[in-house]
């Protein structure tokens, strides 16, 4: 789960960590009174997204005349950045942020290293820019810390990072508890990555976290109620939302051929099916190893809100999950929807011989395919496309 | 033969007094699978399909002789389970549960490492060695005894890959779903060097997909010490970057992870792709022949 940078601010604040003063506003006329003696002061769009600045979603402001001319460009704003993709996001809260002197830049995060199983501190003097240019152009300015997930941070590693990055002095102290406090809130709220991304040295020549980048893992938001608050649906494909609330794991693309499948492998591999045989998948869509006939019929529901998609392909191989009831599902949801599109069902696998019977014994203009392939084949020609 | 498992395979279940637990328990012991026990904390002592449940899994394993176990506890608790599995000297230990927090997959691969216990998952299908042993949750009766290696990280994909198979005439060793979550303490190498070692086995198939490079590293190995032939698909060669396509591990960023990157590797070590996912049974055919052992691999 992703969150903006004023509520990963916050969590810097709470965890010590040195961040410019700032107040979030939610209209023009709210950033406007929030400005008075505060300028000068910088506008932040609030999307979640990288590369704001390039795309034109950080303007600074001298004075409350220059807060209105920033704030009316930003609110409303489609904000197109290389993260978004061409839709964009639009701007809906702006965060104003004490204007800060920068003398030198770095680049700090953390996240894990799957390999090892353990979070790695990742720095490089050239802050500011995009790390994953730094990392494919200039390696040698990455200096990559693994930290131990038992025993958590060490003095001795804030002491190499100082030395890699050429800090002196209070610097070498303040990175030692800015990085002390960022692996705590990392393993504390089971992050997946927090990124300072620049951290500054300001004009009284102290350490300053300028930007904050969290995400946090999923699958531990259970015991992190304080963050799974924090999540902002507006932020996400409403579609990809509805989803995660009924369960069901889908990711919206741009071809016509809407598929239902069972499992995230064998999802993704219908994916690729399609492709090779010249059609275009619309979606991802993993109904999960114990979907229920209510589960299959809001998968419809899905597939079908999407107006690029011209056929249906379903592609199960039932395993825990018994195609009659997928089948009994797919009945239903087809008379419910009144659907109209073309229809290709692949049943494999645990009870497929009643499943395929329940649907020709149907009277559904329902098209049954003998395996994957054909499948594929099938819904690509239904949609319209050359096999 | 087989690897990890076979018929003398004593079995615990973890979790057996759960929904899922309850319902697999049946069905691994209606495909014959040796199970010994259940343990659910705080059952001890009831019975469940005329087997003993106890509380602790050092108990458990006291008193039957288990040296298998399976997990069907729910996230939040199973990283506990699978550490209680370990210490009570479980020799494998297969998780099927989904959605475990990274971190605590992370503190179990610490705790684990240097120490003899495999543990399969999380995230996973399980293990089967056909007509001996099933522990986990795939459908037992698509599977056929033989003598080609399955190490998959999906579940339905093993499944077609195990059905492309069978359906060819061609029996399985044993088939791996090492699982889909980003953290695991067993991967394509370690399966793939217990195949190699299995005189039983002949061939191998391997289903990767994007994300990580335990792809990559299989090809390393299949390139300097593998001697058996490998069939190999990648899934993931349509699915756009930075997105996570349900599995946690299947994630491209900064163009490393790739599909593309994965089956050159492989390629370049002499494995034959599948180019697509129904091709898998045809690729594993032309790598068997190509070795002249296509025969001796199709069951009778």
């Amino acid at each position: 789960m992703k969150i903006h940078e004023y509520q990963a601010v916050n969590l810097f604040k709470e965890y010590g960590l040195p961040v410019p003063e700032g107040k979030l506003a939610e209209s023009e006329e709210e950033a406007v009174k929030l400005s008075e003696g505060f300028t000068p002061c910088v506008l932040k769009a609030q999307v979640h997204s990288g590369g704001r600045g390039k795309a034109g979603g950080v303007k600074a402001a001298r004075n409350t005349e220059e807060v209105r001319d920033a704030a009316e460009k930003l609110f409303g704003m489609r904000l197109v950045t290389r993260q978004t993709g061409p839709e964009g996001k639009i701007v809906r809260k702006v965060l104003l942020s004490e204007t800060v002197d920068v003398v030198r830049e770095f680049y700090v995060s953390i996240t894990t290293d799957n390999e090892s199983g353990n979070p790695v501190l990742m720095m490089s003097s050239d802050g500011g820019t995009e790390i994953e240019e730094t990392a494919k152009l200039h390696p040698e300015k990455i200096l990559r810390i693994p930290v131990s997930v038992t025993e958590g941070y060490k003095n001795y590693q804030g002491i190499l990072a100082a030395d890699f990055l050429g800090l002196e002095g209070e610097n070498r102290k303040e990175l030692q508890s800015v990085l002390k406090g960022l692996v705590r809130l990392y393993g504390e709220k089971d992050c997946s990555l927090a990124e300072i991304n620049p951290l500054v040295i300001d004009g009284n020549g102290k350490l300053m976290c300028l930007d904050a980048k969290i995400n946090f893992d999923d699958n531990a938001l259970f015991r992190h109620p304080e963050i799974a608050e924090l999540r902002d649906p507006q932020e996400e494909d409403p579609r990809e939302y509805e989803a995660s609330q009924t369960g069901l794991n889908y990711i919206h693309l741009n071809g016509n051929i809407g598929c239902l499948v069972n499992g995230a492998g064998l999802a993704m591999a219908t994916m690729d099916e399609i492709h090779a045989y010249g059609g275009e998948p619309a979606n991802f869509l993993d109904v999960g190893g114990s979907a229920t006939s209510e589960k299959v019929k809001a998968a419809f529901r899905l597939l079908l809100s999407d107006k690029n998609v011209r056929a249906i392909f379903v592609n199960i191989f039932g395993g825990i999950m018994h195609c009659d009831t997928i089948a009994e599902g797919i009945i239903r949801a087809v008379s419910e929807t009144k659907l109209e599109l073309p229809l290709i069902v692949r049943l494999e696998g645990t009870n497929s011989e009643e499943g395929r019977k329940m649907l020709r014994e149907s009277g559904l203009a329902i098209i049954p395919a003998e395996d994957m392939k054909d499948g594929a084949i099938k819904a690509v020609k239904a949609a319209g496309g050359r096999v | 033969m087989s690897i990890l498992i076979n018929r003398n395979t004593k079995v615990l279940v973890q979790g057996i007094t759960g929904k899922q637990g309850q319902f697999h328990t049946g069905q691994m012991l209606e495909y014959g699978t040796d199970i010994v026990a259940g343990v659910t904390p705080g059952k001890g002592g009831q019975e469940i399909f005329g087997l003993p449940v106890f509380n602790t899994v050092r108990e458990a394993k006291e008193k039957t002789g288990a040296d298998a176990s399976v997990i069907y506890v729910p996230p939040a608790y199973a990283a506990d389970s699978i550490l209680e599995a370990a210490d009570a000297g479980i020799r494998i230990i297969v998780c099927i549960t989904e959605g475990i927090p990274v971190k605590d997959m992370c503190r179990v691969k610490q705790y684990l490492r240097g120490k003899e216990t495999v543990l399969i998952g999380p995230n996973c299908p399980g293990i089967i060695t056909p007509g001996e042993c099933k522990i986990g949750i795939m459908p037992g009766y698509i599977h056929k005894p033989g003598h080609v290696g399955i190490v998959s990280r999906s579940g339905t994909l093993t499944y077609e890959a195990v059905k492309q198979l069978s359906d060819r005439g061609i029996g399985q060793s044993t088939v791996v779903g090492i699982g889909g979550d980003p953290v695991k303490c067993t991967g394509f190498l370690e399966i793939l060097k217990a195949f190699e070692e299995d005189p039983d086995t002949y061939a191998v198939v391997m289903n990767g997909e994007i994300g990580g490079s335990g792809e990559e590293e299989a090809a390393e190995y299949i390139r300097n010490h593998m001697t058996k032939p490998v069939a190999a698909f990648i899934g993931g060669r349509t699915a756009p970057e930075g997105k996570r396509m349900g599995h946690a591990g299947a994630i491209i960023s900064a163009g490393k992870g790739t599909a593309a990157g994965k089956i050159e590797a492989l390629r370049n070590a002499g494995a034959e792709i599948a180019d697509t996912p129904d091709e898998i049974g045809e690729a594993l055919v032309r790598a068997l022949i190509r070795k002249g052992i296509y025969e001796h691999c199709k069951s009778s």
